[in-house]
C-alpha cells in the first residue's frame, strides 16, 4: 500500500520538509510516498529537495501546475546516517560514565551521538577526577540560592559609624574583590575542561563564577558608597592567589582554593558579618558567606570520592599544601593595611581598649580558620597530627 | 608518476581542500596510491589533463563538453567514470517576482533577464537555451544581465546566482535564472521570502560533473579508483563527512546522456569556440 501525504497549500519553501520527513520516517528505504499539494513551486522544489536528500521523485516531476501530485521513494540516506550512532551515557545521574569519550563532545548526555563527529579535548574526562555524587543537588541548592544585588543588598541602610571605620572597610572589601577574581577565574577555567558529559559539574563551576561574580559586584559598590577609590593591593597578597590560579590540577586547585581558601573564607565573612559597621555591610556578607559554604562542600563533596578511589591523592595534596607554602615562603601574608583594618572593625574605635578588643577578634578568627581547615583535613582523611601541621602551612593571606 | 592516481580539481571553494585531503586519506587507507592537484579555473583543468598532468579531472558539464570535444578533435576518447546522484537530473528555473506584471515567458520580450556567470551551464548556458527552444533568444528578444561571479568555475560558485535573485527583489532585473535547488535554498535562507516569486519555466532535466577519463589511463588505477568510489556508502562515518561537503549522498556511474541541452547551449552561443580555439582545435 503507497503511503499518502496531503501537503495543502503548504510549499517546501514554508516548512514542507518537516512533513515530509516525518511521513518518509515511517516508510522503509524503496518504499512510495505518494505527495500531493497546491503550493505553486511544488513542483519545483519537490525535486530538487528529493535529489539533495537522497530519495528518488518517481512519478510527476514534469507537473508544473496544482494540484500536484507525485511519488516519493524513500532513499537510504537518512536512516543511513544514525546507523552507528550511541547514546552517550543515560540522562540521570545513573548515566554517568566513568570515562567520557572525546567523540561525544558537547552532546547532551543521554543524547544518541552521530558517528564520525568531532572529537574536543576536554581534559577531565574521568568520573574519579570530577564527580560528586550530591552535584546536581549541589547545583540545584546554588540555583535556588541566587540573589539580586539591587533587591536583595539594603543599600540605603543608615551609616553612622566613623570615617576611620569606612576606610579599613574599603580596605578589607579591596582586598576580598581580589580575592573573589581569583575564585571566579579557576572554577571559570576549569568548567572549560570538564567533559560536559559530567553536566551537574560543569553546571556547579559556572554558578560558582557567577556567585564570585555577583561578590565581585557587591563589595565593590558597597566600597563606593563613601568613597571614590579602592584600597591597596599588595604585591605578596597577589603572588598568594597567583599560586591558585597557576595550579593546573583540578583535584589540587579545588583543595587550595575551596577546602583551604574559600573555607578560611567562610569565617572571614562571618567576622565581617558580626562587626559590620552597618546593615548593608552586614547583609552583603552573610549572603556571600552562604554562597561561599557551598563552594566548599562541592570541593569536600568530590575530594571525598577521589580520595577514596585515589590512594595517592593524600599525599598529593600535602605536597600541594607545602609546594604552597615554599613558593610564598618569602611573601608578606596577610598585609598590614588588611590586618589592621580587621582589628578596627572589630573594635570599631581607635582607643587602646578598642584595638586590644579588636585584635582579640582577629586573634579568635584566625584560631576559627585553623580549627576549620583541621576538621576539613580530617574529614578528607588526614591523622589529627597530619591536619595541624597542614592547616598551619596554609597561606597568611587566608585564600 | 603512473603508480599514484592523480585526481584533478577546481578550487572555487576552500572547502575543496578539506574534502579532497579527506577522500586522499580514505583512499589510501584503502590501497590506492591517491594524489591531487587543484586549477584555478576548469580551462586550466582540462588543458593540463589533456597534458597528462591528472589522470581523473572532477569536471563541470562545461568542462566535460570542453574535454568531449577537444578529444574528438585529437583523435582521443573522453569517459565518464562516475558522478554524484545530486549530478542526475537536475532543472534550472526562470523566476520572476510574484507581484510583476509577468505571468508567463511569453511576457519576457523586451524584459531584463538576470543569469549567472557567463560560464555557468545552469544559470546561464541551459535556461537561456530552454528559452531560446520557446523562440525567445537571448539579446534579441530580451536584454540578458550576466551577474559574472568568478568566470572560470564554471558557476560551481553560487555568488552569481544569488546575485542574480537579489537583483530580482530589487526590481533590477524582471526575471532571474537559477538551479531549481537554489531557488529552494533562497527561500529558505531569506534571499528570496517565499511568495515573493513565481517560477515561469523550468528547464528539461540535465546532468552536472562528471569524473573524466581520458584514453591512457592507466586502467588498474582508474578501475580502483572507480571501484572504491562507488562503494563508499553513506553509512560510513569516516566518509559521510566529506559526502556531505561534497553534496552527494551516493556516488553514480558516469553517464553522458544528461549534457544534451547544455551541448546544444554551446552549438548555439558558441561557448566552447574560445576554448577550443585557444587550445589549438578551434
Amino acid at each position: 500500500m503507497t503511503a499518502m501525504l496531503d501537503l495543502g497549500d503548504l510549499g517546501l519553501d514554508q516548512g514542507a520538509a518537516v512533513l515530509l520527513r516525518i511521513a518518509l520516517a515511517g516508510l522503509s528505504p524503496g518504499d512510495a510516498l505518494r505527495v500531493s499539494g497546491r503550493a505553486p513551486d511544488l513542483a519545483v522544489h519537490l525535486r530538487a529537495w528529493a535529489r539533495a536528500e537522497g530519495h528518488e521523485v518517481v512519478a510527476g516531476a514534469a507537473a508544473t501546475r496544482a494540484p500536484f501530485v507525485a511519488e516519493l521513494k524513500r532513499g537510504t540516506a537518512a536512516a543511513a546516517r544514525w546507523q552507528g550512532a550511541e547514546r552517550a551515557g543515560s540522562a540521570g545521574m545513573d548515566g554517568v560514565v566513568a570515562h567520557a569519550p572525546a567523540h561525544w563532545g558537547l552532546a547532551a548526555r543521554g543524547a544518541a551521538v552521530e558517528a564520525g563527529g568531532p572529537r574536543f579535548h576536554f581534559p577531565l574526562a574521568e568520573r574519579d577526577v570530577v564527580w560528586a555524587d550530591d552535584a546536581g543537588e549541589l547545583y540545584r541548592a546554588a540555583a535556588a540560592a541566587q540573589w539580586d544585588p539591587a533587591t536583595a543588598i539594603p543599600w540605603h541602610a543608615e551609616r553612622s559609624h566613623p570615617p576611620f571605620v569606612e576606610d579599613a572597610l574599603v580596605q578589607v572589601l579591596t582586598y576580598l574583590i581580589e580575592n573573589e577574581t581569583v575564585a571566579l577565574l579557576v572554577p571559570a577555567r576549569f568548567c572549560a575542561q570538564v567533559h560536559p558529559h559530567f553536566r551537574e559539574v560543569m553546571q556547579l563551576l559556572a554558578i560558582q563564577a557567577a556567585d564570585e561574580a555577583r561578590h565581585i559586584e557587591v563589595f565593590t559598590r558597597r566600597a563606593l558608597l563613601a568613597r571614590s577609590e579602592l584600597g591597596l593591593s599588595t604585591a605578596g597578597g597577589q603572588a598568594s592567589l597567583q599560586t591558585l590560579l597557576d595550579e593546573p590540577d583540578f583535584a589540587l586547585a579545588s583543595f587550595l582554593l575551596g577546602v583551604l581558601g574559600e573555607g578560611s573564607f567562610v569565617h572571614l565573612l562571618g567576622f565581617l558579618h558580626r562587626h559590620a559597621p552597618d546593615a548593608c555591610t552586614a547583609e552583603i556578607m552573610r549572603l556571600a558567606a552562604q554562597d561561599e559554604a557551598r563552594h566548599v562542600q562541592f570541593g569536600m563533596s568530590h575530594l571525598l570520592r577521589h580520595a577514596a578511589r585515589e590512594p595517592t591523592l593524600l599525599a598529593r595534596l600535602r605536597v600541594a599544601i607545602e609546594r604552597r607554602h615554599d613558593a610564598l615562603r618569602h611573601t608578606a601574608g596577610l598585609n598590614a593595611e588588611v590586618a589592621d583594618a580587621l582589628v578596627v572593625l572589630a573594635a570599631g574605635e581607635l582607643s587602646p581598649v578598642g584595638i586590644a578588643r579588636g585584635a582579640a577578634a582577629v586573634a579568635e578568627l584566625q584560631a576559627q580558620m585553623d580549627a576549620g581547615r583541621r576538621t576539613r583535613l580530617r574529614k578528607l582523611g588526614f591523622a589529627a597530627p597530619d591536619a595541624e601541621a597542614l592547616s598551619g602551612l596554609h597561606t597568611r593571606n587566608f585564600m | 608518476m603512473d603508480d599514484t592516481l592523480i585526481l584533478g580539481a577546481v578550487a572555487y571553494d576552500p572547502k575543496v581542500v578539506t574534502i579532497w585531503d579527506g577522500f586522499l586519506q580514505w583512499f589510501r587507507a584503502r590501497g590506492l596510491p591517491f594524489d591531487y592537484v587543484l586549477y584555478h579555473n576548469y580551462e586550466r583543468q582540462v588543458a593540463q589533463h589533456f597534458a597528462g598532468a591528472c589522470h581523473v579531472a572532477w569536471n563541470s558539464p562545461l568542462a566535460w563538453l570542453q574535454a568531449q570535444r577537444l578529444a574528438r578533435a585529437r583523435g582521443r576518447s573522453a569517459r565518464a567514470i562516475a558522478m554524484r546522484d545530486t549530478d542526475q537530473d537536475l532543472t534550472s528555473v526562470v523566476v520572476v517576482r510574484a507581484d510583476g506584471p509577468i505571468r508567463t515567458v511569453a511576457n519576457l520580450p523586451g524584459k531584463l533577464v538576470g543569469v549567472g556567470a557567463a560560464d555557468s551551464p545552469q544559470a546561464t548556458m541551459i535556461p537561456l537555451q530552454h528559452l531560446a527552444e520557446q523562440g525567445l533568444v537571448a539579446d534579441r528578444d530580451f536584454a540578458v544581465q550576466r551577474f559574472d561571479v568568478l568566470v572560470g568555475k564554471h558557476g560551481d560558485h553560487v555568488g552569481g546566482e544569488r546575485d542574480a535573485a537579489k537583483a530580482l527583489l530589487a526590481g533590477k532585473v524582471d526575471a532571474a535564472c537559477m538551479i531549481d535547488g537554489n531557488h529552494l535554498a533562497f527561500a529558505q535562507d531569506g534571499t528570496l521570502p517565499p511568495g515573493t516569486t513565481r517560477v515561469i519555466a523550468q528547464t528539461a532535466a540535465y546532468d552536472h560533473c562528471n569524473f573524466t577519463v581520458l584514453d591512457g589511463a592507466p586502467p588498474q588505477l582508474v578501475e580502483r579508483f572507480t571501484e572504491l568510489l562507488l562503494g563508499m556508502r553513506y553509512d560510513d562515518a569516516a566518509v559521510r563527512p566529506l559526502l556531505d561537503l561534497e553534496g552527494l549522498k551516493q556516488w553514480r556511474p558516469g553517464r553522458t546522456s544528461g549534457y544534451a541541452l547544455l551541448d546544444r547551449a554551446c552549438e548555439r552561443f558558441g561557448f566552447l569556440q574560445p576554448f577550443l580555439r585557444q587550445m589549438g582545435v578551434g
